[in-house]
């Protein structure tokens, strides 16, 4: 990094060099959230980037040392808060390997259903806001209005419709409602229509292919070698899933495709992206049909205290490898709980991926790379 | 080991909304870690001897417990003899009851194996230890937020500042020591103008 | 000193009305706008301010009017001051060469369009100040895009309107009109199809000089806050509002002047036709007075309920005033110039919502290595056209 990226302040004005140090700040329409991006202009080419993060910092990580396993349970909500459901989903099962539980099958059957309809609704807002941020601004009302159906399902469900406490660990606390499986069979009915939908809208417009195409571009080495996990390591090329490839729940049991792309770029992971989309609803197609009875929670004691050791378990989070390292020593409170943020390491690559382009592709990538905040910063 | 099974005669019985529990899951063995030794094991200590301290598996994950100082050269042979091309975490933990307190754990995996292996170096509270940033690029941010959180030292670190507290804040948090109700007072004052509210 | 009669005062009366009333017609067409958008985005738009959000434009503009005038510290106090001032100036004053109908044109200059491509060139001046002024990145940046833009596009622009001069012969904008009555046929169609590839550059033009989507980049919310206006806030900000409004007036009536034949109605060579004057104003009328009166039983409140009967009564009544046979012969060309206009408007308005905006560089690459070579092209060809035709 450039030392001279360090002074922000007006003193490299415009008057002095053909060089700009410009100020995305934390308060930006199109960061997403309290992002600080420092671009060195020369005219409209970027020469380097600098992401300053760390506006949203809670110490998410030092309380989970202050709280007991369950008590942690809805902090977990608010790291990736616009996809809560998943974050739930691999914090009780990383404890659940600790305590060497496994949920019943009719848990991992519906936690498999709201993760999978939690996955389409952090895509829908992704695509609403990418498709603001260059300029469409129709597609966000459309989608956000496809979102709703699924908060109300998460509202029937557990009674919040954003951070969601769906689970609990060893399985979870709510049966199903009445007219949940008819609830989300309609939803699933509606969905290929609207997704085609944006298609129409989106994936053939000139502009969009011209301001998407060659834009960003990770090359999968590359993507590799920075960490980057998700629909954006989908995209340039490797076709890696961690629900098929470190299978966890019952996902083993349902068939779905993993859609690939090739160039790397952002239209690519739009493209990806929109895939996962119908593929998340066959899985949720398979799931609703064959949702086995019995129990709902597995036996775990009222006091949750696993035995000394530590684990380290990843899901397949929408923005990508989400893990949580768990070190117990045996008491009622983590010794260490880390959270692996694929917000954070994806992010990264943002210097990569701009160098070299204009100011106005700066705002894609950032869109493209569907970062989250709260998952950045913790 | 007391357990649950048999109700209570005087307790009504539980309405049958969920059938009857089953048998608890037996406990895990007491001592934790288990010896690991399979090829990648064997592969690792042959080539870098008395560097490898340990060899352990719990739970179905496998991990090395190596010396700070070979961290690179270790790290190095995992990813091009190995093909642990992806570094999937950097972080650490305060043991400070311990001589070298701050265990690093660098969590691999390797996507032509698909497997993990997760490789643990200790270091005491000043020392630095070498960055993996020339290894894999994805610890540069890593990195960072361990230097942040705990007062790691990594040397050749392109750009090694803090990252997600402010830059001219004092002290590391994760560290035991730093009692989590308590604040930066000093920097809280001069840049937000108030007293620290615990 | 000339007689004082109503043929020497008649364009200062319609002065008048256009100061007047142009700023609030602006202010509907912002509430148009933003209606329309709601509607194709699945949602109301502004409801609350008087009835269906009629009263909108009426509580923007006295907000703006009492807003706190916050002029930051490093400005050039003079130039920030002037900057919006010449922009509306020049959106005001070029519509005094817009012919609402052959006896409704302020002043019928004989190098009509010329003027005004001239007035719109300088209005681009006032947004170089106001980038200028500002003193700070954003608005810079903002500023020397807006200016590229519209200076390209400018010469986009003369191309299709040289087009139209091959086939009108002059350049005064009655004139041009009267041309298409002579020749009964719209110049979008004349010389086809080489009217349409000139009226479909002049609508991109169009797009690019008054900066909309897809042009939109000086104002790209998403990327530079706002662009040259970052600074501006209050009156000043609503006066550059106001010019881009009026400017988007501006170049649809141009459009329809020089390619859609103006004030003239569809057809205007075909007698049996005639009844099209009577039918569409008094139809239109009709029918928004009695949605208007249709819906006052929906409005909560009595004062919305007064007032959207007070409009559809307006509108009832001008319909009856559209009959009339003498206000008619009067005022008929002013009704479809207005109607030709709206449905310019919309179609802008519709593109806005729809596509994603350009970049930058591909809006030049577009502008100079596509449209300018399509004028040359098409000047020529609509040249030899003419002469073929002799």
């Amino acid at each position: 990094m450039a030392d001279d990226l360090k002074h922000t302040t007006a003193e490299a004005t415009f008057l002095d060099a053909s060089e700009i140090v410009l100020n995305m700040g934390p308060q930006h329409p199109a960061t997403h959230g309290v992002l600080r991006v420092i671009l060195k202009l020369d005219g409209e080419k970027i020469i380097g980037t600098e992401c300053v993060v760390g506006y949203l910092h809670r110490g998410v990580e030092k309380i989970g040392e202050n709280r007991t396993y369950v008590q942690f349970n809805p902090y977990v909500d608010r790291l990736d808060y616009v996809a809560s459901v998943s974050n739930g989903l691999g914090y009780c099962e990383a404890v659940e390997k600790l305590l060497n539980v496994t949920a019943p099958p009719r848990a991992q059957t519906v936690r498999v259903i709201l993760t999978e309809l939690n996955r389409i609704a952090s895509h829908l807002i992704w695509l609403g806001t990418h498709a603001l941020d260059i300029g469409a601004m129709t597609p966000l009302f459309y989608t956000f209005n496809q979102r709703e159906d699924i908060l109300k399902i998460y509202e029937n469900y557990c009674g919040a419709r954003l951070t969601t406490h769906a689970f609990r660990i060893g399985g979870l606390q709510y049966d199903l409602y009445e007219g949940f499986e008819q609830q989300v069979k309609k939803f699933c009915d509606e969905l290929p229509a609207k997704v085609d939908e944006y298609e129409w809208l989106l994936t053939t417009n000139r502009i969009w292919v011209a301001r998407t195409q060659g834009v960003g571009i990770l090359t999968a080495e590359e993507a590799i070698d920075l960490g980057v996990t998700g629909p954006m390591l989908r995209a340039s090329g490797v076709k890696w899933d961690i629900r098929k490839a470190l299978p966890y729940e019952n996902y083993a049991e349902f068939d779905f495709d993993i859609p690939t792309g090739k160039n790397g770029d952002t239209y690519d992971r739009y493209l990806v992206r929109l895939e996962e989309m119908r593929q998340a609803r066959r899985i949720i197609q398979q799931a609703v049909e064959r949702i086995p009875d019995g129990p709902i929670m597995a036996k775990v004691p009222k006091v949750v205290k696993p035995p000394a050791g530590e684990v380290y378990h990843s899901i397949e989070a929408p923005k990508g490898e989400l893990g949580y390292f768990i070190v117990s020593d045996g008491g009622l409170q983590p010794y260490r709980l880390r959270i692996r943020p694929p917000s954070f390491v994806n992010l990264q690559a943002l210097d990569r991926m701009v160098r070299g382009s204009l100011v106005a592709d700066v705002v894609a990538v950032i869109g493209t790379t569907d970062i989250v905040l709260g998952e950045v910063d913790r | 080991m007391a357990e649950e099974k048999k109700p209570d005669p005087t307790v009504p019985p539980i309405a049958p909304a969920k059938p009857a529990a089953a048998p608890p899951p037996p406990k895990p063995a007491a001592p934790a870690a288990q010896p690991w030794d399979d090829e990648l094991a064997r592969s690792v200590r042959e080539r870098f001897g008395s560097a490898v301290k340990d060899s352990l598996t719990y739970l179905g994950q496998n991990c090395f417990v190596v010396d700070a100082a070979s961290i690179t050269s270790i790290c190095g042979y995992l990813k091009h003899e190995e093909e642990f091309n992806y570094l999937v975490d950097v972080t650490a933990v305060d043991y400070p009851k311990r001589e070298k307190r701050f265990e690093l754990v660098y969590i691999l995996y390797s996507f032509p194996r698909n497997t993990r292996v997760r490789v643990k170096a200790s270091i005491a509270e000043s020392e630095p230890i070498d960055s993996v940033t020339p290894v894999w690029q994805t610890a540069n941010w890593l990195e960072r937020e361990v230097y942040d959180m705990f007062g790691i030292r990594f040397t050749g670190h392109p750009d090694l500042k803090r990252i997600l507290l402010p830059d001219g804040w004092q002290g590391h948090p994760l560290r035991k020591d730093y009692s989590i109700l308590r604040q930066d007072e000093q920097w809280v004052q001069e840049n937000l103008h108030i007293e620290s509210g615990q | 000193m000339p007689p004082i009669t109503l043929a020497t005062l008649k364009p200062y009366i319609i002065m008048v009305l256009i100061v007047g009333i142009g700023p609030l017609g602006v202010g509907y067409l912002v509430l148009l706008e933003r209606k329309l958008m709601a509607d194709m985005q699945a949602r109301l738009g502004p409801m609350r301010v008087g009835p269906q959000g009629l009263l909108q434009p009426i509580a923007d503009a006295v907000k703006l009017l009492l807003k706190e005038d916050v002029i930051p510290g490093m400005v050039d106090k003079w130039v920030f001051w002037l900057a919006p001032c010449v922009t509306v100036t020049t959106a005001l004053a070029a519509f005094s060469l817009v012919p609402f109908s052959s006896e409704f044109v302020v002043t019928d200059v004989n190098i009509g369009v010329l003027a005004i491509l001239a007035l719109s060139s300088v209005g681009v001046l006032g947004i170089i100040l106001g980038g200028w002024a500002a003193n700070s990145h954003y608005p810079l940046l903002g500023s020397l895009r807006c200016t590229a833009q519209m200076v390209s596009y400018e010469v986009v622009m003369g191309f299709a309107v040289v087009a139209v001069l091959l086939m009108a012969g002059s350049l005064s904008m009655v004139e041009i009109v009267k041309a298409q009555a002579e020749s009964h046929r719209w110049f979008l169609f004349g010389a086809f199809p080489f009217g349409l590839i000139a009226f479909f550059m002049y609508y991109v033009a169009a797009m690019a000089e008054t900066n909309r989507s897809p042009f939109d980049l000086p104002e790209a919310e998403s990327e530079l806050v706002a662009g040259f206006m970052t600074e501006y806030s209050g009156f000043r900000w609503a006066l550059y509002f106001l010019a881009e409004y009026c400017n988007i007036i501006i170049v649809c009536s141009i459009a329809v002047t020089l390619f859609l034949g103006g004030w003239l109605r569809p057809f205007p060579s075909v007698k049996l036709l005639g009844w099209l004057d009577y039918a569409a104003p008094v139809g239109s009328s009709l029918l928004v007075g009695g949605l208007s009166l249709y819906l006052v039983k929906r409005q909560p409140r009595a004062f919305d309920q007064i007032v959207l009967a007070a409009i559809g009564l307006a509108f009832v009544a001008v319909a009856g005033l559209f009959a009339w046979p003498a206000f008619n012969e009067l005022f008929r060309g002013v009704f479809w110039f207005i109607a030709k206009i709206m449905v310019l408007v919309y179609s802008f308005m519709w593109v806005r919502f729809t596509f994603p905006r350009y970049r930058y560089d591909q809006l030049m690459r577009l502008g100079w290595r596509l449209m300018i070579p399509l004028g040359i092209v098409n000047v020529i060809a609509i040249g030899i056209v003419l002469v073929l035709r002799g």
